[in-house]
């Protein structure tokens, strides 16, 4: 039991490491352009708002028959890890460029700063806070998603949950139940305490 | 070499409501020209125009005789700008915020080092006390003579300035000026500044521009500004006197 708990908890983390690495890769340019072309960026914020709405169990099915990225498994898992950690990261990235003093913007750019050296050198290092603080719920959700994954043959802890319920065996559920708890806490405290050393560096003064 | 400004027949719009309408506006080398006039009068719009925050809707802007178009990144590093506030970066030191323009323009550190000792120690802020700190740390006149740093030291042919002493005290504020005074007499720049501050605008500016509505009203020297008869000159010089003790 020990060693399936092991495994089911590292196979977790996998999938929620690289769903919101996925995630993150493609939710900050989304959010950076978003902040550049605010109609457009208003209109993608409502689909991902949309989107978030759309209960795990339901996406999970939606995405079964989708080709390339549906079917059962841990592929189609990851893709809706994905879709949920978007809002989050992509909200919080706008939010954290946008809410940038506009004169500190302005004072970049009337130095002669390219719109790329701004957003380098300026504007993401002010918005990192706000940033992180959408990584974790980001992670901190994907965990708890996750393990709804395992309904369709996504692996991870929600196995052991779904094994349990099936067999009425309470002690088998919280073998899942409880380390997904556990990570999430664990995330939480990793990002909180990353944010802090961001503030601090970067004072979010 | 000092630079030169040519506004042509300039109009801008925003919200579908004119800001400036048909403005022309020359500036020679090494004059320190004052922009004044009410709030929403369009003076803040028209210093916008010379750095390309502001776009002619009609009209041209041309500095040293070659118009804006295009990219403007480049040009602004030979322009320096001081907005309403210092703005200074907060996640940066005072070192690396006065170093801006320098790396933009490639100098070497040796070079950028040099010239803001020299530069801050002339701000009174010394070097070795203030260049490793955050802004955050700084008072109110301290950030602002490090936005002075940071807009002068690639000695900018051409320097903006808006309202830039709104935030400081009275005091600090005729510091500032002072050193302005210093610069604008060193002949090394030319300066335009939007100040709603009419002792300050006769104080700085040899040349003193009064915009209203979009227009510019009244453009004399200072001492033909003071004699003028505009009546919105003379409401102007009438609110600035100082009431007599009584």
């Amino acid at each position: 039991m020990a060693a399936e708990i092991l495994r089911a908890t590292m196979q977790h983390i996998v999938i929620v490491v690289i769903a919101v690495a996925i995630a993150a890769a493609a939710g900050i340019p989304i959010a950076i352009a978003a902040v550049r072309h605010p109609r457009w960026g208003r209109r993608f914020l409502r689909v991902i708002d949309v989107i978030q709405t759309i209960p795990s169990l339901a996406l999970f099915g939606f995405l079964i028959p989708l080709p390339l990225i549906g079917g059962i498994g841990v592929r189609t898992a990851i893709v809706a890890l994905i879709l949920y950690s978007l809002l989050p990261i992509v909200r919080n990235t706008v939010i954290g460029i946008t809410g940038i003093d506009p004169l500190v913007r302005e004072a970049a750019t009337v130095m002669g700063m390219t719109d790329r050296q701004r957003l380098l050198a300026v504007e993401l290092p002010l918005a990192t806070p706000s940033i992180l603080a959408g990584l974790r719920v980001a992670t901190v959700i994907a965990i708890g998603v996750a393990t709804i994954g395992a309904a369709i043959g996504g692996g991870g802890l929600g196995t052991l949950i779904f094994r349990g319920v099936a067999m009425v065996d309470t002690t088998r559920i919280l073998a899942g139940a409880l380390p997904a708890a556990g990570l999430a806490l664990l995330a939480d405290l990793l990002f909180s305490g990353v944010e802090k050393l961001a503030a601090k560096k970067w004072g979010s003064a | 070499m000092p630079s030169s400004v040519a506004i042509n027949a300039v109009t801008v719009i925003a919200a579908g409501r004119p800001i400036l309408r048909d403005v022309t506006l020359h500036i020679a080398p090494r004059e320190s020209v004052a922009l004044i006039g009410r709030s929403g009068a369009g003076k803040t719009t028209l210093l916008r125009l010379l750095n390309g925050l502001a776009t002619p809707a009609t009209g041209t802007v041309s500095i040293d005789g070659v118009p804006f178009a295009g990219d403007l990144a480049v040009r602004r590093r030979s322009i320096g700008t001081m907005l309403q506030a210092p703005a200074l970066f907060p996640h940066r030191t005072i070192y690396d915020n006065v170093a801006t323009v320098p790396r933009l323009l490639g100098w070497d550190e040796a070079r950028i080092r040099t010239a803001a000792r020299e530069l801050l120690e002339q701000l009174e802020l010394p070097f070795d006390r203030f260049a490793a700190r955050f802004p955050r740390s700084l008072s109110g006149g301290e950030q602002q003579r490090a936005g002075i740093a940071r807009a002068m030291i690639a000695a900018p042919p051409l320097l903006l300035c808006d309202e830039p002493f709104s935030a400081v005290d009275p005091l600090v504020r005729r510091e500032l000026q002072e050193s302005f005074i210093r610069l604008r007499d060193r002949g090394e720049v030319t300066m335009v500044f939007v100040t709603h501050d009419l002792a300050e605008a006769l104080r700085v500016g040899e040349r003193i521009v009064l915009v209203d509505d979009g227009a510019i009203v009244c453009d004399e020297s200072r001492a033909r500004f003071l004699a003028s008869e505009h009546p919105l000159v003379r409401r102007f010089l009438d609110a600035a006197r100082i009431p007599e003790a009584s």
